[in-house]
């Protein structure tokens, strides 16, 4: 709005002229108001263009995702069953009592708490770990790097319902399975087969396992982009004070890219909440061990699909956003700028 | 410069990832190799990894076994992800992209406040509204359209776009304006053209988040004929007998694509990503 008054060449202080202002703009006068008058109508259809621009994003977002948000919250208050003959009922907070104290239904709700937390609490720090020794081992002028890079971040572009498959395969129970046979051989015989997918103390060691590998390609591409923006002269600067390569690391290194590590695991950690797909595939057809691995979202989807409990359901999700959004507050407050060392 | 230390060093570098890529990309080779493989040979402990008896029969195979009204079609299966991924990825840029231009080049009263919705909306993950989704559309179930339709308009790409169009300078923009040019044809004539990088990383995002997309299709299709590759895929490792060399046959058909995208924009797609991170 101040643009419109600072085109004024004859009103070198618009602010001490109030009248002004409050002309009418787009009554015609001599040359110069004429200019100025189809600027600011201009201007003042900028808003119509702008909201016609942005309103199919906005209004698809708001059909799609601010409604289903709010309707999740509601649904989450009443009694609701897909073709159930009773009308919903009003619950209160009686969902969220019995996904939490009720001994009947909170069972497989807790376990998938701590199941998704348990998968969190190992896959952030190792996957951002992992992420970031490929990173600083690919930050190398070699030739063919670009070539390394490609082979780590592959898995990234295969869909889950394939890893899945492909570690069913790997993970086989049967003594002829990829990974008990390779243990075979290198125990010479002694190990016998093992069944990874079904047996609950390695379940979901098993899904953590390949959920890594098919994630940590994403993560270290950040983390190269991240390395990559570390000026050269820090680590020649370093090297000319003889610091050893853990002290460019620690000194330099990290320093570097803590924006980069914080945003890294913040991000993993919002995924590891939104695990699904492959304990879904490997539960349904890999004998995964259910109890095991069941996760927050699986939860959601087994109450709302299989029992038809919408209500129950939308609990659920509407824990799993407070989870999502408590993390991504939490980290953004612990690992600020100027909070470190 | 190349003194024998720094050599033997490179030659190390070399060996380490060499041997880390290999393990790593094992996976994948078993995925391809079995793929070829008589299924009795592919579960058959490490002679798994022996390329013997290759053939294309498994391929075959599957196109034979998904070919009738039952089971649904292979080749509908891909003809559906296909059609969802491109409704997805062209509506989405052209629906995104105007959004933040809007938002971010023309100056109206709210356009803050829309922005500021835009990225709250952007901390809801679609799992905390898939369920209500669920409900609200559960007459729309089995159709093509709901399948596409709540991934279109996506607040991560308008971001994206967003900040990639804060990042041109006005001044280009500025002269088609005066000489006459309204904000649509600015836009499209001027600000597209311009944005080809955030326009390719952003579609290939997209397009791959789309084409392994999970949760929604087993949650609202239940019907072959509309069903996408990925939710056949579990469909069909879990019926009985399992055939493996197909079952890996057919994963390879659902990756091609993507690796085919993969491969030829790779450039464009890690630095979209590397630029929205470090951005975000």
């Amino acid at each position: 709005m101040n643009s419109v008054d600072s085109a004024r060449p004859t009103l070198p202080d618009g602010e001490q002229d109030p009248p002004i202002i409050s002309e009418n703009p787009t009554r015609p006068g001599h040359p110069v108001r004429a200019k100025r008058s189809t600027r600011s109508a201009r201007k003042n259809r900028d808003w119509v263009h702008g909201l016609a621009m942005s309103a199919p994003a906005v209004v698809g977002l708001i059909v799609f995702v601010g409604v289903p948000f709010g309707y999740a919250v509601v649904l989450s208050f009443y009694n609701v069953r897909l073709g159930s003959p009773l009308a919903p009922s009003f619950f209160g907070l009686e969902q969220y009592r019995r996904l939490f104290t009720d001994p009947d239904l909170s069972g497989p709700f807790l376990r998938a708490l701590l199941n998704n937390l348990t998968f969190a609490g190992v896959v952030v720090p190792l996957q951002t770990a992992l992420a970031l020794a490929l990173a600083i081992l690919l930050n190398r002028k070699l030739k063919a790097i670009g070539l390394f890079r490609s082979f780590f971040f592959m898995p990234v572009v295969f869909p889950m319902a394939l890893v899945a498959v492909i570690w069913r395969l790997i993970l086989a129970r049967s003594d002829q399975g990829m990974l008990n046979s390779a243990l075979d051989l290198v125990s010479f015989g002694n190990w016998g087969a093992f069944s990874w997918l079904g047996d609950a103390t390695t379940a979901m060691a098993s899904i953590i396992v390949l959920s890594v590998w098919q994630g940590v390609g994403f993560q270290m591409v950040i983390l190269l982009a991240g390395l990559q923006q570390i000026p050269n002269e820090l680590y020649e600067a370093a090297r000319l004070d003889r610091a050893t390569r853990w002290q460019q690391f620690r000194h330099v290194t990290l320093p570097g890219i803590r924006g980069t590590l914080v945003f890294v695991a913040m991000l993993t950690s919002v995924l590891s909440f939104r695990v699904f797909d492959q304990v879904y595939i490997l539960v349904r057809g890999g004998g995964l061990d259910e109890d095991a691995t069941r996760t927050v979202m699986y939860q959601a989807v087994t109450t709302a699909f299989d029992q038809n409990n919408i209500g129950q359901a939308s609990a659920i999700t509407v824990v799993f956003f407070l989870i999502v959004v408590a993390l991504t507050l939490v980290q953004r407050r612990v690992v600020r700028p100027g909070n470190e060392d | 410069m190349a003194t024998p230390r720094t050599q033997l060093r490179r030659l190390m570098d070399y060996a380490v990832l060499s041997v880390l890529a290999f393990v790593f990309t094992l996976p994948v080779t078993y995925l391809f190799l079995g793929s070829l493989k008589p299924s009795d040979e592919v579960l058959n402990g490490l002679s798994g990894f022996l390329p013997t008896h290759l053939s294309f029969d498994n391929y075959f195979a599957v196109l034979d076994a998904l070919n009738s009204e039952s089971t649904g079609y292979f080749w509908r299966f891909m003809g559906v992800s296909l059609l969802l991924a491109f409704v997805v990825v062209t509506g989405g840029l052209f629906v995104n992209s105007m959004a933040a231009y809007g938002l971010s080049r023309l100056k109206w009263r709210g356009r803050e406040a829309v922005m500021t919705l835009i990225l709250l909306l952007m901390l809801i993950p679609f799992e905390s509204v898939a369920v209500p989704l669920f409900y609200m559309f559960n007459d729309q179930r089995n159709t093509l359209l709901i399948q596409a339709l709540p991934f279109i308009a996506n607040a991560f790409s308008v971001y994206q776009f967003h900040t990639f169009f804060r990042s041109i300078p006005p001044s280009i923009e500025e002269a088609a304006r005066l000489d006459g040019a309204g904000p649509w044809r600015t836009f499209f004539a001027i600000v597209v053209p311009m944005s080809k990088p955030a326009f390719a990383s952003v579609a290939i995002l997209t397009f791959l988040i789309q084409w392994g997309s999970f949760l929604w299709p087993v949650l609202m299709v239940s019907d072959p004929s509309v069903r996408p590759l990925p939710l056949e895929m579990s469909v069909f490792q879990g019926q009985e007998p399992l055939d493996w060399g197909q079952t890996l046959a057919f994963g390879v058909l659902l990756v091609l694509p993507v690796l085919a995208v993969f491969a030829f924009f790779q450039r464009w797609f890690v630095q979209g990503v590397a630029n929205s991170a470090i951005k975000g």
